[in-house]
């Protein structure tokens, strides 16, 4: 599984960063900052999903490989 | 009280009126009856406004600037005087490319790590609230004035800066703004929020200290220091948004948790629902329905929206679309996929949403750990607000065991 971020379309809701702290976390303005490159350990498969479908802005996407 | 009682309304359809009493006792209702017949109501009322109460629609405007202007946020018969692009409130009532410049001022106020600093405030409130209910002895009380009010009035008023005996008056300048705006009676100059702001500003330029008002004093544009009507405007904001909005949120979870048992039992022996919960009150029990100015002429569900006319954004009513949410009309207390729309979308998420959370979480642990079973006194007491922020105003509640 990979795990896509757009920084366009974050608003800095910060649910992914509240649901998946391993994944993602913050910068100063609040605005997500993309933890992992490449593939998302299969340990965090479930809380990548998780931040992907309670993001408002549609701004996280799950790759499955 | 309003001065003038709102007529009644004919069809929620053609002639919406969401300052009435009505709205304010059925708002949900008239939502759902809406988006299956409608799905964007139209009023005369307020010199032309708009209701569209799908979840498609109210994202599409609230992501188009280049239609809409944030330049009017709150639906009032008259138009606003404020110049584009800055507005009344900066950020608020900003529009692109101004937008970004004023809302980089508070952001890094306002991120989670920041916020985490004022939990301990937040905590403090809810146990001096729940000190002062027990020292009444009584076992009935009103869980929306004794509780929920006090707690983002003092967070926010420390922040600021602004002494917390202050916070009766801006519950006062509040109401008249978002609860009944247009409908109250003349004050005189030195009761309005604008001279207080007036007054705190000018205090603080000559006797700067560590608060947010002292920084917004500070900050600059490009080298030119921020000008007095925007640092009043930022500072009314704040007060505005994050009052009555985060009193209105734990009001309706302790309102929900009153009537639900097992929601209640469930909460208390599993923390882990508990971020789910959160999310599923801002979802079921969103408070706030923000509004734009049409900018430039433009249809939005099949319907023509004219330069000049209002459009509210219900995003209350956008999360309880079926056509976004599963199982839209049921409040599920570990509903894992919640893209809900409490604190807006686009440019304009509420700047504050991360302190309204970290309140609403506090509190509810609190009264949660301090009253693990309770009731409604009697339910058809309980009043809500009108306008455009919902809330319970009124709610008595028995305290058992």
């Amino acid at each position: 599984m990979k795990i896509k971020y757009d920084r366009d379309a974050c608003q800095g809701h910060n649910r992914c960063y509240m649901l998946a702290p391993e994944l993602f976390d913050t910068d100063d303005e609040g605005y997500a900052i993309l933890l992992v490159d490449g593939d998302v350990p299969a340990e965090l498969e479930e809380k990548a999903q998780l931040a992907a479908d309670n993001c408002p802005e549609f701004a996280i996407e799950i790759i499955e490989s | 009280m309003p001065d003038v009682p709102r007529p009644p309304v004919e069809d929620w359809a053609t002639d919406f009126d969401h300052t009435h009493p009505d709205y304010a006792a059925s708002a949900p209702e008239i939502w759902d009856d809406l988006r299956e017949r409608c799905p964007v109501a139209h009023t005369e009322r307020f010199g032309g406004a708009w209701l569209p109460t799908r979840h498609e629609d109210v994202a599409r405007i609230a992501k188009d600037t280049e239609h809409f202007t944030s330049q009017g946020i709150i639906v009032t018969d008259w138009r606003p005087e404020a110049p584009r692009p800055v507005g009344y409130a900066p950020p608020i009532t900003s529009d692109p490319p101004f937008h970004a410049i004023a809302r980089k001022f508070l952001l890094e106020f306002f991120s989670p790590k920041a916020i985490d600093g004022w939990e301990k405030t937040a905590r403090e409130t809810c146990r001096e609230l729940i000190a002062e209910i027990r020292a009444k002895g009584l076992d009935e009380f009103d869980a929306a004035t004794e509780y929920a009010q006090h707690i983002p009035v003092r967070v926010i008023a420390d922040m600021l800066g602004l002494p917390r005996e202050d916070g009766d008056k801006f519950r006062v300048f509040i109401h008249r703004i978002i609860e009944e705006p247009g409908q109250n009676a003349v004050e005189s100059w030195e009761d309005t929020l604008d001279y207080y702001l007036d007054t705190k500003v000018k205090e603080r330029r000559e006797n700067l200290g560590d608060d947010l008002i002292s920084y917004l004093c500070t900050a600059d544009i490009d080298g030119i220091a921020l000008q007095d009507e925007h640092v009043r405007g930022t500072i009314a904001l704040l007060i505005i948004a994050g009052i009555d909005t985060t009193w209105s949120g734990i009001g309706s979870s302790i309102w929900h948790m009153a009537q639900h048992p097992v929601d209640r039992k469930r909460w208390i022996t599993d923390p882990e629902v508990r971020p789910f919960a959160l999310e599923e009150f801002l979802r079921f029990y969103a408070p706030v329905t923000m509004a734009r100015l049409v900018a430039e002429d433009v249809e939005i569900g099949g319907c023509p929206m004219k330069e000049g006319d209002w459009t509210l954004l219900p995003f209350p009513s956008a999360n309880r679309d079926p056509e976004a949410f599963d199982h839209a009309d049921e409040f599920i207390i570990d509903r894992q996929r919640n893209r809900h729309t409490a604190f807006g979308l686009g440019i304009h998420r509420c700047v504050g949403s991360n302190l309204a959370r970290m309140e609403m979480r506090v509190a509810l642990e609190e009264w949660m750990d301090a009253f693990p079973d309770f009731e409604l006194v009697e339910p058809e007491a309980v009043t809500w607000s009108t306008g455009q922020v919902r809330g319970p105003r009124r709610m008595p509640v028995r305290i058992n065991g």
